[in-house]
């Protein structure tokens, strides 16, 4: 690999760009599907989509999580909606305008092509998941009901209460139980994924352990999908579930697949803030809330009143001050910013100033607290569970988290790396979001993906393959497969041999915190070249001072969680470089260099319209390319919520 | 702030499923009330590597009480004593200051054990594998506002939809029945139009499976309702009883 490879990008017309593409795809016989295999990794929204749909057509899947049930992905965590231009709610919307505030809040740092294709699929996962049984809320005449959503003016958001990816992955997951009925799917559970097999640069399977028995397994495939998730646990503290981890696209990446855009990771607004030490997650609470709670702190810093007894004109509803067009509905990126700059000059709430008030006293008093626990009860009692607070009756505290990553494996439009045979779905690749993910769309992205985009285009490349080419039984790969299994026999053995005193947990928190610091909801090149030198001396220190007790032959998650932080720590260091080379202020990541005299995000499209894709190379620095961002529908404009 | 709390654990240690098993006793002191259960086991195992034994195993991942994966029991109660409550979600504030905790795993046939609070229940795969979705393959579904479904009868499926597979109703069941699993998954989808063409044989192939699996038959003591997580009510057991004779009737 020395060149980033074409990006197939369609040309001609974006609006039918999909269907001419689709269309233009080769097919494979029912009879030939037969004899082909194909590995999935990961059993979330994409993965389980992607190997129930491929397994509907005829293919033999065999479907890898680290999981005792797919029902457990991360995405059942998603708590908003999920978009579609379907226009039900009358006001406007098209997919046209689904693709323009896709690609404007993503800052132009998305492809337009397949921002576009996103918008046109999303009325088609609407349907697919209302036929399987999704239980979205509906309206009194038992129409779909819709709701707004952050960065956006319409209501196109689809919920069902504050569960949506839960209801969205059981319906997934039901799909894909199906097909294991049917013996189109082999569901291998309890297993990570450690390594990715190549034969002369080509994806021929994976090589997973046993979570149980500890034994290294091999399968092998004639193409491989990866659909493992997100990475935002390199901050040790964030939304995501504690087990989510980048180890099957780091494997892969240090394979020869590109890395794409590794610093553009979303900071959630609205979480429960952190509290004590040894906390281990930051609950995210939905961003649909912002629809009717307001965030305002103090007018006077270091005011440390009980909010109830600061009156209307000592309060700073900050974000309807400062963008009174979108209020508390502001993107991500921008309510974050706004948050922790007025935390840090001393206005903030809570055990160390760390957090803003998130407050339903209005709509309570206008609508009625019926209606507003209808609304969000579920939400309201997580809260109240987690804090001891009741939110009915005082604010809610916030606070920015890590949440969602929008940088992920390169790939091209048919969601294929730069490894050939290896397609990346999901939040696992850096595909539509571009430096910042607009609300209620990543389980668009992730449905679109499994459901309807990796299917006709792992057919096709399988196709293209022909029958002669080498199958995954061949002496070649087995030896292949050998290799990959010794690589990582050779890791574990590493890890256990090291024999020091610090659990792997320690190692992580401080790992987070110094993500935190150096490359979190602002960056600068002093704090990223800081970061960069810290965080290479703290995974020294983990090579030399690591305990994991246990074997390997055994259940042993101290050994799981230290492989994964072994992986977090390359790829630490690889967004560290990725936010110090994006000289300019885009999305979610902010360089206060680059800042305008009022304090927003100065992007420069004459030298960062591009992709940032990372290449790999063993014991040297790795390799910047840049694959060029062109716009024919939507020029780039500067964002503007006021 | 709650304060400082500190707590005995008495914990089901097992290393694997053929050694035998027996509760060790482990102090934590002045730990913060406002960490959750699973961060307290968090701290004690960090404490244990230091000392050079084996972490207690347990099972978990969201942290927010909504993937399933984490639950024992906490005094008997699976997910502890609070009401609608994973126990990731339950908090040490929850307890007096010098109380004793005993954790131990779900006990079922069908759930066997793997390690210390981990078991195996996969048998619950198996069970939404002998019928529980709707058969519908990807892609040409018809406009979703086509099917149009009442409000309240949504807002019901979606209350059994929202079951999260933990597996207390089938740990707290004298008969360690998965009737409450099953009874929810069947009235989310018999619920929905979509639900419909394979309403009878769903609700037969399922029940069947659950005897399959050793799962026991409803004892009737309404405890799987008592612990759930989600409160998912226990009358969806009698209506399943009913869609059972309804499918009998149907030939289904």
């Amino acid at each position: 690999m020395s060149c980033l490879p074409d990006p197939r990008l369609p040309t001609g017309p974006l609006a039918t760009a999909w269907r001419r593409t689709r269309d233009g795809l080769p097919l494979i016989s029912p009879l030939r599907k037969r004899q082909l295999r194909i590995v999935v990794v990961g059993s979330g929204l994409a993965g389980s989509a992607a190997a129930a749909s491929l397994a509907e057509q005829g293919y033999q899947v065999q479907l890898v999580t680290f999981h005792d049930s797919p029902r457990r992905a991360h995405s059942v965590a998603a708590q908003g909606g999920i978009n579609a231009a379907k226009n039900y709610a009358n006001d406007g919307d098209s997919v046209e305008r689904l693709f323009a505030d896709t690609l404007k809040g993503g800052d132009f740092r998305a492809r337009e092509a397949g921002c576009y294709r996103l918008a046109e699929i999303s009325g088609a996962i609407i349907d697919q998941c209302v036929a399987q049984g999704v239980p979205f809320a509906r309206e009194y005449g038992g129409t779909l009901a819709n709701r707004n959503f952050g960065g956006s003016q319409v209501s196109r958001t689809f919920y069902a209460r504050g569960q949506t990816g839960q209801q969205l992955l059981y319906g997934a997951y039901q799909a894909l139980m199906r097909q294991v009925a049917a013996g189109r799917v082999e569901l291998l559970t309890r297993r990570e994924m450690l390594e990715l097999v190549t034969l002369d640069g080509v994806a021929r399977g994976v090589v997973c352990r046993n979570l149980l028995s500890g034994e290294l397994e091999t399968y092998t495939a004639n193409a491989v999908v990866l659909a493992s998730g997100g990475y935002t646990n390199v901050y040790y503290l964030s939304t995501n579930a504690l087990k989510s981890n980048a180890s099957a696209i780091w494997r892969a990446h240090l394979e020869g697949a590109l890395f794409a855009n590794p610093c553009f990771t979303q900071i959630h607004p609205t979480c429960i803030p952190s509290g004590d030490a040894y906390q281990s997650k930051l609950t995210l609470m939905s961003e649909s809330l912002r629809n009717d709670g307001r965030v305002w702190l103090p007018l006077k810093a270091g005011d440390r009143r009980p909010p109830d007894q600061i009156p209307e004109a000592e309060r700073d509803y900050f974000l309807e001050r400062q963008y009174p067009s979108y209020g508390n509905m502001v993107p991500r990126d921008v309510a974050s910013r706004r948050a922790r700059e007025l935390c840090d000059g001393g206005h903030g709430v809570g055990q160390g100033g760390r957090s803003v008030y998130l407050d339903f006293h209005d709509a309570i008093a206008s609508q009625g607290s019926e209606i507003i626990e209808t609304r969000y009860g579920n939400l309201f009692e997580m809260y109240q569970r987690i804090t001891g607070v009741d939110p009915m009756a005082a604010p809610m505290r916030i606070y920015p988290a890590p949440h969602y990553t929008m940088g992920g494996l390169w790939v091209d439009y048919h969601l294929m790396s730069s490894i050939p045979g290896l397609f990346v779905l999901g939040e696992a690749n850096f595909s539509e979001h571009g430096a910042n993910r607009l609300g209620a769309s990543a389980l668009m992205q992730g449905l679109a993906d499994g459901y309807f985009i990796a299917p006709a285009t792992v057919t096709a490349w399988l196709a293209e393959q022909g029958a002669t080419a080498i199958g995954p039984d061949d002496p070649a790969v087995r030896e292949a497969c050998l290799e990959a299994g010794q690589r990582a026999q050779g890791r574990i053995e590493a890890l256990l041999a090291v024999a020091g005193t610090r659990p792997v947990d320690s190692f992580h928190r401080a790992l987070g915190q110094l993500m935190l610091e150096h490359c979190g909801i602002i960056r600068s090149a002093a704090g990223l070249q800081a970061g960069l030198a810290a965080v290479a001396e703290l995974e020294a220190q983990f090579q030399r001072d690591l305990r994991v007790p246990g074997g390997a032959h055994e259940p042993n998650g101290e050994l799981e969680k230290a492989l994964r932080l072994s992986d977090f720590f390359g790829l630490a260091q690889l967004m560290l470089r990725d936010a110090l080379a994006r000289e300019e202020s885009c999305g979610a990541h902010f360089r206060e260099e680059h800042q305008s005299s009022g304090g927003e995000a100065v992007r420069d499209d004459q030298h960062f319209a591009h992709i940032a894709a990372w290449e790999h190379r063993p014991g040297a620095a790795p390799i910047r390319h840049q694959e060029p961002l062109s716009f024919s529908l939507l020029q780039p404009s500067t964002r503007n919520y006021q | 702030m709650s304060g400082l709390i500190s707590l005995t654990l008495r914990i089901w240690r097992q290393r694997s499923p053929e050694s035998p098993g027996a509760y060790a006793s482990y102090r934590l002191e002045r730990v913060s009330a406002d960490l959750s259960l699973l961060e307290a086991l968090d701290l004690l195992n960090e404490q244990l590597i230091s000392a050079g034994e084996r972490p207690v195993g347990f099972e978990h991942d969201c942290r927010e009480g909504i993937c399933g994966s984490c639950g024992f029991l906490v005094n008997g109660q699976a997910h502890g004593p609070q009401a609608a409550t994973t126990v990731c979600q339950l908090y040490l504030r929850r307890f007096n200051d010098g109380d004793t905790l005993v954790l131990a795993p779900w006990q079922a046939k069908a759930f066997p054990p793997i390690q210390d609070l981990v078991v195996d229940r996969s048998a619950l795969d198996r069970l939404i594998e002998a019928g529980g979705f709707c058969s519908v393959n990807t892609g040409n579904a018809p406009d979703a506002n086509a099917i149009l479904v009442g409000r309240d009868q949504a807002a019901s499926a979606f209350e059994t939809a929202t079951c999260i597979g933990c597996g207390a109703c089938v740990a707290s069941c004298r008969n360690a029945s998965a009737s409450l699993f099953v009874a929810a998954k069947l009235a989310h989808l018999a619920q929905l139009p979509q639900g419909q063409p394979e309403r009878a044989a769903r609700a037969e192939a399922m029940q069947q499976q659950m005897g399959r699996e050793g799962f026991g038959s409803c004892s009737s003591q309404l405890e799987c309702e008592a612990v759930c997580p989600k409160q998912i009510s226990a009358d969806w057991i009698s209506w399943m009883h009913g869609e059972r004779r309804r499918a009998a009737g149907s030939g289904g």
